[in-house]
């Protein structure tokens, strides 16, 4: 064997630079994925510990007593799914009617162009300006005053674009050829997106739907200026009534009523963080399955 | 001289022979002009091949004829291309039934992805409204997966998705899901590109197959696929028709000098 041979596969001073280098690289990118979950672990831990002692069915289910410091959280719980299933009804239609206009019929010039453009930045706006918004048109202009309907009228307006968003992600992630197959057999646009495009990406739009959604149930501010309330002694009757949410009785308990036991706001903040994590599961668990189905 | 009569049955009888006349066809992709005075016409029930280097206007050609090219909103079209003696860009002409006359293949299959039963179906339940029982469906499905010769391989397995098929059988049943609508013509785009030899070779053998039932107007760059599989041959340089005779004509004795280097394969 020659002395070439032998070196052959042997590590050079480079590689090992190199290689220093690289570990050095993903000791770093390691790091800071734990610096970044560091807090929401911490979050939720203190929320586990502090909020658990208070949770139980009863909590769930029974009204706040003795000036909110005692009881349950069922008014805020009860109004909160009012609110985001309001919301719902109303952003879901709307925004996937737009988004399939977009997507699917909106020819590409100037014009689409600039509503795109004014969606992306729509989804930027701060909640406390949708929630001025939702004061000045749907509880003032519109006559609905502080309720559920203006309430979830402002939050509706706020998730459209996000909703908007995550259709047209979902409806063009089916493929072209798709479309152009049905065209070239004589489909009208109709025919081609109620056969092919809307059957390839629903569980796409309703997933992304609820997990853009989903956030909308945490909001304080849109629904705090237009439809919820500190306290209320009575349940919500229709969409015109005021009511309580979570949000915001999480606010209250916390910074604007004494004597509150220390676990409370703790465990109405688990409670909030629940129904958020809940509902993202299920999307998420929905949307697995369903890619698991696809195959292209 | 001939009186007028004479003259109209003289024409529709011209008409009716030819399934596709293109008469002083121009196109314009914006300012780029990918058709020059294209001129020709092909014959009812034969099969044509296209042939051309890269670019010189094929596919543009072919997406003329069911007008997909208009769908881009910078193209510009000027001239008439006649269908069964029809100018299919007559503001009266109905898309939709342009679409369903001339079916068309793409280069790469592309079957929709839901069942083998269903792909052949879906042309024909977008034309008949859906009216049809159980057993006429299962008659159209059996004739045209007959007639791309795939019945035998995949009669057991109808309602499986067409997406798992070979791409072979995948590109029969891109033809086959054409034919329950009853087009006459078939414009073919590269159908065997994606093929493997094989696959190519029995491809090849169904559109030989279809001769005479559809006037079948095939792109091709393969000279050997064009020379075996088709009667008449048009040969296109840089958007114009060059050269348009019968294949064994356009192969043994090219009359123009361009078509006799390409097809020694002195261009790309
Ligand atoms: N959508 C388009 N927009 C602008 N120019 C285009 C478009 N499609 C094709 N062209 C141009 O038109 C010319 C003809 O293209 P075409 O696709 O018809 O060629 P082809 O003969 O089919 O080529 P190939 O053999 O590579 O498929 C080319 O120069 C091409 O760049
Ligand atoms: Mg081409």
């Amino acid at each position: 064997m020659t002395e070439d041979t032998m070196s052959l596969f042997e590590e050079t001073a480079l590689n090992a630079k190199n290689k220093r280098v690289q570990g050095l690289y993903r000791t770093l990118f390691m790091l800071m994925t734990l610096l970044l979950i560091t807090p929401v672990v911490i979050i939720l831990a203190t929320l586990v510990v502090k909020g658990s002692a208070v949770l139980s069915i009863d909590f769930l289910f029974t009204d706040p007593t003795d000036g909110m410091t005692a009881g349950g959280i069922f008014p805020a719980l009860l109004g909160t799914v009012w609110l985001v299933t309001v919301a719902l009804l109303v952003s879901v239609p709307l925004g996937v009617a737009a988004a399939i206009y977009l997507s699917e019929y909106a020819p590409d010039n100037w014009f689409t162009r600039l509503i795109n453009l004014a969606i992306i930045n729509l989804a930027g706006v701060p909640s406390i300006v949708h929630a001025l918004f939702g004061v000045g048109a749907f509880v003032i202009f519109f006559g609905f005053g502080t309720s559920i309907l203006a309430a979830s009228l402002t939050l509706a307006i706020m998730t459209l674009p996000v909703v908007i968003v995550a259709t047209r992600e979902s409806l063009q992630a089916v493929p072209q050829a798709f479309r152009e197959a049905c065209w070239n057999m004589g489909a009208t646009r109709w025919q081609t997106i109620r056969k092919v495009v809307l059957p390839n990406s629903i569980s796409g739009i309703l997933t992304g739907v609820i997990l853009e959604v989903s956030r909308t149930t945490g909001e304080t501010a849109p629904v705090m200026f237009t439809g919820a309330a500190f306290f209320l002694p009575f349940l919500p009757q229709s969409v015109f009534d005021q009511t309580m949410a979570m949000s915001l009785h999480l606010f209250v308990v916390s910074t604007q009523v004494p004597h509150v036991p220390e676990a409370l706001p703790y465990g109405v903040a688990l409670v909030l963080i629940g129904m958020v994590l809940i509902m993202n599961s299920i999307s998420i668990a929905f949307r697995m399955y369903l890619r698991g189905k696809k195959k292209w | 001289m001939m009186n007028n009569a004479a003259q109209i049955a003289e024409t529709t009888e011209q008409a009716q022979q030819y399934a596709i006349r293109t008469e002083k066809l121009n196109l314009w992709y914006g300012t780029f002009q990918a058709l020059y005075d294209v001129d020709f016409n092909i014959r009812q029930g034969m099969i044509t091949s296209l042939i051309g280097p890269s670019g010189c206007g094929k596919s543009t050609y072919l997406r003329s004829v069911n007008r997909i090219n208009e769908r881009l909103g910078y193209v510009r079209i000027e001239g008439n291309i006649d269908v069964f003696g029809q100018n299919i860009y007559d503001p009266s002409v109905e898309l939709v039934q342009v679409r369903k006359q001339i079916g068309m293949v793409f280069q790469r299959p592309n079957p929709l992805p839901i069942s083998i039963r269903d792909n052949i179906l879906f042309g024909h339940k977008l034309h008949s409204g859906g009216r049809a029982s159980r057993s006429e469906q299962d008659g159209i499905v059996e004739d045209a997966l007959r007639q791309v010769l795939l019945w035998d391989k995949v009669k057991d397995r109808l309602n499986r998705k067409a997406t798992e098929l070979s791409l072979e059988e995948q590109q029969k049943l891109c033809i086959a899901r054409l034919l329950p609508v009853k087009p006459r013509v078939l414009l073919m785009d590269e159908p065997c590109s994606a093929l493997d030899p094989k696959g190519t070779a029995a491809v090849e053998e169904l559109i030989w197959e279809l001769r005479g039932k559809y006037s079948i107007l095939i792109v091709t760059h393969n000279m050997a696929q064009a020379r075996r599989a088709s009667e008449e041959c048009i040969f296109m340089l840089m958007g114009k028709v060059v050269e348009h005779a019968t294949t064994d004509q356009l192969f043994v004795s090219p009359q123009s000098q361009q078509t006799a280097d390409y097809i020694e394969g002195r261009y790309g």
